[in-house]
């Protein structure tokens, strides 16, 4: 029998309902502090970064692609928008939106140069990203001088730490759900988004249905530099300074966690940005429960790494299920 | 092989075949697309099980379950898609699987002398440290036909062995059989060329709708015979009466002089209302055709006129936009998003009509026009969300149609518009057919099942080595003259 939507809802409620007595437990277990506001709040403020790099990479993931340039790319749209910040006359608003202006230009061309093999002589976008990675990696220790550039301005600081209009919310959360909804209106409600999916489904299908393939996927190697230079941008306000240790490497790999957990197939062609968001959340959420149990860090890791290899391992029994229906 | 029965949903591929082999003899096995030749050999390779039947080898009876089994009684096949690794070397290619071992290592030295020894055993010479993919297709044959003969095989079977060579090769090709023979292998040669049958076969069976219809030596079977035997039925009368096309009927599509991969220079008209069919054997070129015309792929050559107006395509684009659609040959692998809904998919090629404000698609709009045909086009599925992967074929294909229903093309191609589907969607497909030429549509239709051509055509262009080589009004197409034409039998 083909599952109905309605089993399928069953199914959802279910998952809910045994998330929310783990939570309670875990609530009890660490003295009531699990489920406070302020916890909450916090777990929100970490995920940030992460959540907005995974956005991207989601983009680029739907298309079978992968972009393991972006922790880099972080490093380097920080280091040359802080340099570019101190040279700039402005002060204030226009400061923040030229600096801003000038990161995502400068990410965004870094994701077209990623694309550019892979569209124009079908290379595989691991190896193509992973040069990038490299070279982003070079320049931004090469612009600074292998130390942060600080910034001369403090107009920066209230994007980077302060909080929204009171409402205790830190501002990088509201810059990421902002992110969130222009994003998932992208992917979900328009052309561009639909023609992602269709591309990662079945590439031949969609050209011949007249998709123009090679900007489609020109286009999400763009976003997800653009995603990168956003995470770039709050370090820098968030640290008063670009600097080229802020990619460490590991950036790249928490946000495709995030990606798959979200249930965004790594074969492409099925996922969503609401569900990278949730992927981030919850390995916010079980880092932060791990720590309150007081958890061995390094424990931490092997458990993050059986998440994901569950994740992964129930894409693929889900795809042999829909195989056989 | 006697009595092999096999069926899948649908279809009876095979309905009590018996088929014998001796010892040192070619017998040719000949019949249309479809007619069941390659199930019987699947079968006979272990790569199929068969339903019925049973198979005897030195009239022992055998069990083939596997590919393995098969082999170990000394069945080789040589299949059309060779299966030779293209970045291994011929030697390694040969050895794959049996590779000598010295010391626990890979013995590079004697897997090179096997693979010599069966070459000059052959007579043939081939480079043994290149890589395979570098050989000419010929080549590539020769190292299949040498990695059978090195596993000791006794039946050798191949399928459509000389589709791919040039003559001189296939006169290399039937010295390496005559060769094969005088070693005592039996050798079952699948061909749609009647003209080299009486020099290389010894038997022929001639296969027709999962039958062997008939068995005689080559040499007491004219070809006149054997295409009969072929075809032999009186033509289906499911198909619906076509509306004549008036002779002064603008034309909407013009083709001339086309080149490019597989087409060597072909040049047709197509009036508005008219149904044009090509017909042909596999691998002939009318698929190449179709795809050059609607730019699928890019052709080195030639001009294409629609309704009048000369078109340069660039890419599939430039194709739907000047009003031709394709609706491809491969349901699954180039027509639909498997893992998109019925929605979704029918819209994917005319998306702009549903965009308002210029940005956001309009699921409702959406919704409604894939509700309208899925009603009109009775597409049997829960919904318009239904992934499309859960339709049957029949329904696929209505949702193919739909998406190209919904533009306004003045030129549809169909590359074979029913294969795999059942009878009652076929009948549905066919009236759609003439709906959309009463409405004005030019339709170009390939189609390897020659009642359909005969049936659903006003006209009927014969291909032939990516070249059209008759063309048939409705009323002279005889089923014998058409496979005679494509078979280059009546040259």
């Amino acid at each position: 029998m083909k599952p109905t939507t309605r089993t399928f809802a069953i199914r959802g409620l279910i998952a809910i309902a045994v998330l929310v007595v783990i939570a309670v437990l875990i609530n009890v277990a660490s003295g009531n502090h699990f489920l406070r506001t302020g916890n909450i709040v916090s777990v929100l403020r970490q995920i940030t970064y992460n959540c907005i790099l995974g956005i991207g990479e989601t983009f680029v993931i739907i298309t079978a692609g992968i972009d393991l340039s972006i922790g880099s790319l972080v490093s380097l749209t920080g280091v040359l928008m802080a340099i570019i910040a101190n040279a700039l006359p402005f002060h204030g608003f226009a400061l923040i939106a030229v600096t801003l202006i000038a990161g995502l230009a400068i990410g965004a061309a870094a994701g077209y140069i990623n694309a550019l093999p892979v569209v124009k002589l079908n290379l595989p976008p691991f190896i193509t990203t992973l040069a990038m990675m490299q070279v982003a990696l070079g320049l931004s220790y090469i612009a600074s001088n292998g130390r942060p550039v600080e910034l001369n301005s403090s107009d920066f600081q209230g994007t980077g730490v302060g909080t929204f209009l009171h409402s205790g919310l830190p501002n990088p959360v509201i810059w990421m759900f902002v992110v969130l909804g222009l994003t998932s209106t992208l992917l979900m409600r328009t052309r561009f988004g639909r023609y992602v999916f269709a591309l990662g489904g079945n590439e031949e299908a969609a050209r011949l249905a007249g998709v123009r393939v090679g900007q489609v996927k020109t286009w999400v190697y763009v976003i997800s530099g653009m995603c990168a230079a956003v995470v770039g941008f709050l370090y820098m306000a968030q640290f008063s300074s670009g600097s080229p240790q802020t990619g460490t490497g590991t950036e790249m790999l928490y946000a495709i966690a995030a990606v798959v957990v979200g249930g965004t197939s790594l074969m492409g062609g099925r996922g969503s940005i609401v569900g990278t968001f949730f992927g981030a959340l919850l390995i916010g959420l079980l880092n932060n429960a791990m720590n309150l149990l007081g958890i061995n860090s390094y424990l931490q890791w092997v458990v993050l790494g059986g998440v994901i290899l569950l994740a992964v391992i129930v894409d693929e029994l889900r795809k042999r299920y829909l195989k056989k229906a | 092989m006697r009595d092999i029965g096999k069926s899948f949903p649908g279809v009876r591929a095979l309905d009590g075949v018996t088929f014998d082999l001796r010892e040192g003899e070619v017998h040719a096995l000949v019949g249309e697309n479809g007619a069941g030749k390659s199930t019987l050999m699947k079968i006979l390779a272990g790569a199929q099980p068969a339903d019925s039947g049973i198979i005897a080898v030195d009239g022992n009876v055998v069990a083939i379950d596997s590919p393995a089994a098969a082999e170990k009684l000394g069945i080789g096949m040589i299949y059309q898609e060779f299966n030779l690794v293209p970045s291994l070397t011929p030697a390694q290619n040969i050895a794959l699987g049996y590779e000598p071992v010295s010391n626990g290592l890979l013995d590079e030295r004697a897997t090179r002398e096997r693979a010599k020894k069966v070459f000059d055993e052959l007579g043939i010479t081939i480079p043994l440290d290149i890589e395979t993919a570098l050989l000419s297709v010929a080549q590539q044959q020769m190292v299949e036909i040498s990695k059978v003969l090195s596993r000791s095989a006794r039946i050798i079977v191949m399928d459509e062995p000389s589709a791919a060579l040039t003559n001189r090769e296939i006169d290399r090709l039937f010295d390496i059989i005559q060769t094969l023979k005088a070693r005592g292998a039996g050798i079952v040669y699948i061909s749609h060329r009647m003209e080299e049958l009486p020099r290389i076969a010894d038997r022929i069976t001639v296969i027709r709708d999962g039958k062997a219809i008939e068995t005689r030596d080559a040499k007491d079977f004219p070809p006149d015979d054997i295409i009969r035997a072929m075809v032999g039925r009186t033509l289906d009368t499911h198909f619906p009466d076509l509306p004549p096309v008036a002779p002064d009927a603008p034309f909407k599509l013009q083709v001339r002089d086309l080149q490019g991969h597989g087409v060597n220079g072909v040049s047709f008209d197509v009036r508005a209302g008219e149904i044009v069919g090509l017909a042909g054997l596999v691998g002939a070129g009318r698929t190449e055709i179709a795809r050059a015309i609607a730019c699928a792929d890019v052709p080195r050559s030639g001009t294409i006129s629609v309704a009048g107006n000369p078109q340069k395509f660039r890419s599939p684009i430039d194709a739907i936009l000047a009003g031709v659609a394709l609706i491809t040959e491969d349901r699954k692998g180039q027509g639909l998003v498997l893992g998109m809904s019925v929605r979704e998919n029918m819209t994917l090629a005319h998306l702009a009509q549903f965009v308002n404000g210029g940005m956001l698609i309009d699921r409702k709009k959406e919704t409604a026009t894939a509700l309208r045909f899925i009603q009109e086009l009775r597409i049997r599925t829960p919904g318009a969300e239904q992934e499309v992967r859960n339709l049957s074929g029949g329904n696929q294909q209505k949702v193919v149609l739909a998406k190209w229903l919904l533009g306004d093309a003045k030129v549809l191609i169909f590359d074979e518009p029913t294969r795999g589907i059942d009878i009652g969607a076929k009948a549905e497909i066919y009236a759609l057919m003439v709906n959309l030429a009463k409405a004005g549509a030019a339709i170009v239709m390939v189609s390897s099942e020659l009642p359909e051509v005969l049936g659903m055509s006003h006209r009927i262009l014969v291909v032939n080595g990516g070249r059209i080589v008759r063309e048939f009004a409705r009323a002279e197409a005889t089923p014998d003259a058409v496979i005679a034409a494509a078979t280059g039998a009546a040259a």
